[in-house]
């Protein structure tokens, strides 16, 4: 039998994997939800797995699917006064600034 | 005039230019055919009044020299329109008005159209059914109980609904195709760079494609001739020389060699859309082509590619939202609290479970077994494509697997909802145009498209080829008019 990688990584999606993801991703996360997502994810990993059946060692990855160089804009300036449009959709602000929660003691 | 709804984009363009019909005629129509279809929910925001108005003075000084001269469309409201609401149908950004406009809306204005509102879709256009909206599902105009599709299905509904003429959606998946295919109606998802992504919402950056969805190929022709253009506010828009597509449209396929990849024939796949596909085929004979039999030996291996590739870029893509710029904001105890708060409140659970996704294949450890794995075997798939196409000009599969599915009926099993891409997706790990053609009905009276594939940036080419299909197809939407009361 060939035991494959995606497979023991896939395994290992349990409630503590979870739980780290969650706070990776900055999305809070209680017992109730972690359990339903670790099903979830379980089963899409185990959908995912099939990729393992494939060798790759050689293939050049596939980083964009347009076979251009990037094309370089002209150094020019082109700066607006945007600061009203900027700060027009932002959930709490003091005219100049966007503000949060108190990050500082 | 009677029946103006029930016009092609040709037709109104044709009328207007004509003076048979003025713009406030046809935006009065579709606006009041739209507020007696609000059961399809097929809207999230509207903005009819200012539709009339500027209808109004289209006609004051009408340039009838303009390719969408006093049209009015709804859009997706994936795309950033200039102080209107725009929501991605999520909940996080319910709130947001953007400042600026997509490149591609900003098109379609250039050339004379009028917005009447902003369409439904899956959050963030992350769905196969609709279903995952803030805003609610949408139904297909087809049965009451059907999906649209997604996740453009707003987009879909209408116009099979006859809401708007035509209207653009996005496609990273199959998003733009399935629905079509799902509501009787044509859909074209461009070659990657075809059309800017400046101002749409992003999903997965490497994959997501605006593209038209009509009620025929002419109209799909003229409204991808409207979109199609290179702009420098997108690094990876790419300048080709764009047809004229409406124009240079022809049937006249003659001796076309088209490819009928066997990997397609996946098990399990109904016999109706088996014989559907051989319908196709014999069409495109009929037609003229000529029929080749090739092989994509890695189509299997595309879904669960994407299922990596889409969820990491997501995940990436999506962080911006984070409650102190725009969107929706929860109350937390500390800074790292509102985080997690407005993103855990603020996103639905499909959009959760695949930021997740891409979290876990992105972080660290896990990068080379899943993320360059996926890259990898994307380029696999691209491989196929490119041996197919020494002996092809186009390939011919089904759009989906199956026909219109129902609502609740595959919500709760993500996997089964994702199988629904399996023969759209490998066209976007490629980069290709794929455009989706009604092409039958199934026994139970629904829809059933079928897709063909071109070469990047041969739209013109498949779009001849649907074009001479369809008219040997002549095929009919079953629309009953069951949710006009």
């Amino acid at each position: 039998m060939v035991v494959c990688d995606i497979f023991k990584y896939h395994m290992s999606i349990d409630l503590k994997t979870i739980k780290h993801i969650s706070k990776l991703s900055r999305i809070s996360v209680d017992e109730q939800k972690a359990e339903k997502l670790a099903g979830d994810l379980n089963s899409i990993f185990k959908f995912i797995e099939k990729l393992n059946e494939l060798k790759t060692e050689n293939v050049v990855p596939l980083t964009s699917v347009a076979e251009t160089t990037l094309k370089l804009r002209s150094d020019e300036i082109k700066s607006e006064d945007i600061r009203k449009q900027i700060l027009k959709n932002s959930p709490q602000d003091n005219e100049d600034y966007f503000v949060v929660p108190k990050v500082i003691e | 005039m009677s029946d103006i709804t029930k016009q092609s984009l040709s037709e109104l363009v044709k009328n207007i230019k004509d003076k048979k019909l003025s713009s406030e005629e046809v935006t009065k129509a579709f606006i009041n055919r739209s507020e007696k279809s609000k059961e399809l929910n097929a809207y999230i925001t509207e903005d009819y009044s200012s539709a009339l108005d500027k209808a109004k003075k289209f006609d004051q000084k009408p340039n009838l020299e303009l390719k969408l001269p006093g049209i009015p469309m709804a859009v997706k409201d994936l795309f950033c329109t200039d102080s209107i609401r725009t929501t991605a149908g999520s909940k996080i950004l319910n709130n947001f008005v953007p400042t600026y406009e997509s490149t591609v809306t900003q098109n379609i204005w250039n050339e004379g159209a009028i917005l009447l509102g902003k369409l439904n879709c899956d959050e963030f256009a992350m769905g196969s059914s609709n279903e995952t909206s803030f805003f609610g599902n949408v139904q297909n105009p087809i049965d009451k109980n059907l999906v649209p599709g997604g996740s453009s299905g707003g987009s879909a509904s209408a116009v099979a609904g006859q809401l708007t003429p035509i209207t653009i959606g996005t496609d990273t998946g199959g998003s733009i195709r399935q629905p079509a295919s799902f509501t009787g109606i044509v859909g074209l998802k461009p070659t990657y760079g075809s059309c800017s992504r400046y101002g749409i919402v992003a999903f997965a950056s490497s994959l997501d494609q605006a593209g038209p969805m009509a009620q025929n190929v002419k109209d799909c022709a003229l409204l991808q001739e409207v979109i199609s253009t290179y702009d420098p506010k997108d690094s990876t828009s790419i300048d080709f020389k764009r047809n004229e597509y409406s124009k240079e449209l022809t049937n006249n396929i003659k001796g076309k060699k088209i490819g009928i990849p066997k990997e397609y024939r996946v098990e399990g796949m109904p016999k109706e859309i088996e014989e559907l596909w051989q319908k196709g085929i014999q069409y495109a004979k009929d037609c003229g082509a000529e029929i080749v039999d090739i092989s994509l030996p890695h189509t299997s291996y595309a879904l669960p590619t994407y299922y990596i590739v889409a969820p990491a870029e997501a995940s990436s893509n999506l962080a911006r939202y984070d409650g102190v710029k725009y969107g929706f904001r929860a109350k937390g105890e500390n800074l790292t609290d509102m985080y997690e708060k407005t993103r855990s409140e603020g996103f639905g659970a499909e959009v959760q479970r695949r930021i997740m996704i891409g979290t876990y294949v992105l972080s660290s450890g896990y990068y080379d077994a899943y993320y360059l794995k996926a890259q990898k075997i994307r380029k696999l798939i691209k491989n196929d494509f490119d041996e197919a196409y020494k002996k092809v000009d186009a390939i011919l599969t089904p759009s989906t697997p199956s026909s219109a599915f129902k609502i609740g009926e595959k919500k709760d099993d993500p996997v089964s909802m994702y199988l629904n891409d399996i023969f759209t997706v490998p066209v976007n790990l490629a980069g290709l145009p794929g455009i989706s053609i009604p092409a039958g009905h199934d026994a139970k009276g629904y829809p059933l498209g079928l897709q063909i594939i071109g070469k990047a940036f041969d739209e013109q080419n498949i779009l001849n080829i649907a074009y001479a299909m369809e008219e040997k197809i002549n095929f009919k939407n079953k629309i009953t008019d069951w949710w006009i009361k």
